[in-house]
């Protein structure tokens, strides 16, 4: 069967591994989303951006501080996540009593500013930065070359994906962040301090979208387009998982990623637009999204 | 068409003749106002972008319009990688703001709506950023002259030397739009004429951040040279990642088709060396070429000047010496036949001509990229290996199917 379409089972196990891959850096990207939605219900559009700036703090970091690969790992979500923070502190916070599209608004002109900064600074062809020597070289799997920095990446994401999933539904820390979504009144009486905890929730979804730009810094370029190319796409992940759902993002995600790839295998010239023709007929048929649930 | 030859030769005569008398009048309002429309924020930026807006002034400067009585005034503007956003700007500029000629134009499809614009509107552009041969084949036209380089002098420079050397079956990862079609077509095409074959092509929309399960594609093919149709930042993530995927280590050998300066200083050389290509320019070539350099890097970022910039350079340059001559920039048609009926010889491009059907005609080179070690200075990164003399540079008149050459 597989012959008949023109593929052979080994090149379509190849094409289902690469779709999980980036599958992984989807669900990592849209996992900050669907928490700074769910939780603070603002359409974080500036996430893009704040990818590529993890991206450009390990870059810089390597340049001028001497900080491997590993540091940057640490070192980029804490200080783009802190400048998330202050964004979320000076800005956001005056905007969660507004409707949706003033947070959208704001975001997005905030991802214009910084991407146009870091171009302006660094030029748009993008910089080079290594794939760390001790995960260089790859596997021969029998169907395809999987380098080992690609497997890295899979298992990376699985774990934060995993981890924030496990805060959030099932620690005292995570149930006092959903119960302040609901009635931020109410967990304030019981005296919680609610404006921080969201502060610290922006944060961390920043964290997460830095720590997924040091992450693919070295597969793509380390370029201030790379979080534009990418959103887009991230949006419509979470749209079709439901917005604010975050076990909907992760497996949205990584079935999307499979999706695009083995799209690049029979239709390739359709790879960048399958994802929006699936997140139209999600909309059409269930349109708060696969894990949605209807407020 | 001898016809409209020789009619176009009377207009020409006569707006001479108008023109003796009153030097500047028939300048259109007394400016000549250069259009640089080019990509300004996506992937094009930094081999054209803003550095082509330097170029085209360092142009005006070195030509001294100022000191000759010319008036001349650059604007610029970003296409955004849309068709339909250049034609907007194109009109925009030449119904209400008085543009006479637009310079650059990366990427072909943006470049191909402003050809029939120019046409429309009876202006003058000059090519250097886009790359399709089908701007001096069948779409060519008495308004264009294509300056740099195009898909055929790719296909014929970098496809003649690989197949030549041993790499006589190919696969294609192309860019899904005008520029990267002609370019697998063009190759292809010399691939074949060479007695090598063509395994297959896939097709990647442009901008493209993944390029990993074509290059899968590529390698089950078993090829042994994998041709790179695309350019800038698509090329830069197809060369990254297809070192990491081991490509080169599994006996297969790249061939980037459109490779620029910007792309090798974006990928560093570890990744870049051994990278053969075709371009038309290099700063570290001669003397003039490095003092270009020398005077364009701190004006654009410390970019150094990719073929694009100093193509633009060149076309400027050609185009205001015409414009001294012919002392009319209103009638396009009028302005490139004068251009192409005066040889070209300018600092960076040395002596050249241009065809009938609109093609700047100049030697091509063959660059290697060079080894880390081998590096001296910043920027420093290509080794010639092998000059394409001028008169087999480019796709021989007759071939291109353009009506301008047919009489």
């Amino acid at each position: 069967m597989f012959e008949l379409l023109g593929i052979s089972p080994q090149a379509l196990f190849g094409q289902l591994l690469i779709g999980l891959i980036n599958g992984a850096f989807y669900a990592m990207l849209s996992l900050g989303l669907a928490v700074i939605f769910g939780l603070l219900n603002i359409i974080n559009f500036c996430h893009g951006a704040l990818y590529m700036m993890g991206a450009f703090v390990a870059y810089l970091a390597l340049q001028h501080l001497g900080l491997g690969y590993w540091p940057s790992l640490i070192v980029a979500p804490v200080v783009v996540g802190a400048f998330g923070m202050m964004l979320e502190r000076t800005m956001l916070r005056h905007l969660y009593k507004l409707d949706h599209i003033y947070g959208l608004l704001l975001t997005f002109g905030l991802a214009l500013v910084i991407e146009g900064v870091f171009r302006n600074e660094f030029g748009a062809s993008g910089l080079p930065y290594g794939i760390p020597p001790t995960l260089s070289g790859g596997q021969n799997l029998g169907f395809m070359f999987l380098p080992n920095y690609r497997a890295w990446v899979i298992v990376a994401s699985l774990g934060v994906c995993l981890a924030t999933w496990y805060v959030i539904e099932r620690t005292k820390l995570g149930a006092y962040l959903r119960a302040a979504t609901e009635n931020p009144t109410l967990v304030q009486a019981f005296g919680i301090n609610v404006p921080r905890m969201i502060t610290l929730t922006y944060g961390l979804g920043v964290a997460l979208a830095a720590l997924a730009g040091v992450l693919a810094a070295p597969i793509y370029q380390v370029s201030p387009l790379m979080g534009s190319n990418l959103i887009i796409v991230v949006f419509a992940v979470v749209v079709i998982g439901g917005m604010g759902s975050i076990l909907g993002s992760i497996v949205t995600g990584f079935t999307l990623g499979v999706v695009e790839g083995l799209t690049k295998v029979f239709y390739p010239e359709a790879s960048s637009t399958v994802i929006f023709i699936i997140m139209a007929i999600v909309l059409l048929i269930r349109p708060t999204g696969l894990f949605g649930r209807a407020h | 068409m001898r016809g409209v030859k020789s009619v176009k030769a009377l207009g020409l005569a006569a707006a001479v003749a108008l023109a003796a008398g009153t030097a500047q009048a028939q300048v259109s309002d007394g400016v000549i106002k250069i259009g640089v429309l080019t990509d300004m924020s996506s992937l094009y930026t930094d081999l054209a972008g803003a550095g082509s807006v330097v170029a085209a002034k360092m142009a005006v400067e070195d030509f001294g319009a100022a000191a000759k009585g010319m008036k001349v005034e650059i604007v610029s503007a970003d296409h955004q990688n849309k068709p339909d956003v250049g034609s907007a700007i194109a009109r925009q500029w030449y119904d209400a703001d008085k543009v006479d000629v637009i310079v650059d134009v990366p990427n072909s499809g943006v470049a191909l709506a402003v050809n029939e614009v120019t046409r429309e509107k009876n202006k003058v552009f000059l090519v250097s950023g886009a790359a399709s041969s089908a701007l001096t084949g069948d779409k060519c036209s008495p308004n264009t002259i294509h300056w740099t380089y195009d898909t055929w002098a790719l296909a014929n420079g970098t496809g003649r030397a690989i197949v030549k050397t041993g790499g006589d079956t190919w696969f294609f990862i192309t860019a899904d739009y005008a520029f990267g079609h002609q370019l697998e077509a063009d190759t292809s095409a010399v691939v074949k004429e060479m007695g090598g074959k063509v395994l297959g092509a896939v097709r990647a929309p442009l901008n493209t951040p993944d390029f990993s399960s074509f290059l899968l594609q590529a390698q089950a093919s078993k090829a042994k040279i994998v041709g790179l149709a695309n350019a800038g930042g698509d090329t830069v993530n197809s060369i990254k990642q297809a070192s990491e995927f081991g490509i080169v280590k599994g006996g297969q050998n790249l061939a980037g088709l459109l490779v620029f300066l910007t792309d090798v200083h974006s990928l560093g050389l570890p990744v870049a060396q051994g990278l053969i290509f075709t371009e038309a320019w290099y700063w570290d070539m001669n003397d003039a070429n490095r003092a270009f350099a020398a005077k364009f890097a701190p004006q654009d970022k410390g970019i150094h000047p990719t073929m694009i910039h100093a193509g633009v350079y060149s076309a400027v340059t050609h185009y205001l010496k015409a414009i001294e001559q012919a002392k009319n920039d209103t009638d396009g048609k009028a302005v490139v036949a004068k251009m192409k009926s005066m040889p070209t010889d300018d600092k960076l491009f040395g002596k050249g001509t241009i065809r009938a059907d609109g093609r700047h005609i100049h030697d091509m080179y063959l660059f290697e990229v060079k080894k880390p070690d081998e590096s001296k200075k910043p920027w420093d990164y290509y080794k010639l290996r092998a000059t394409i003399p001028a008169a087999e540079a480019f796709r021989p008149v007759d071939k291109g199917n353009c009506p301008l050459t047919k009489s």
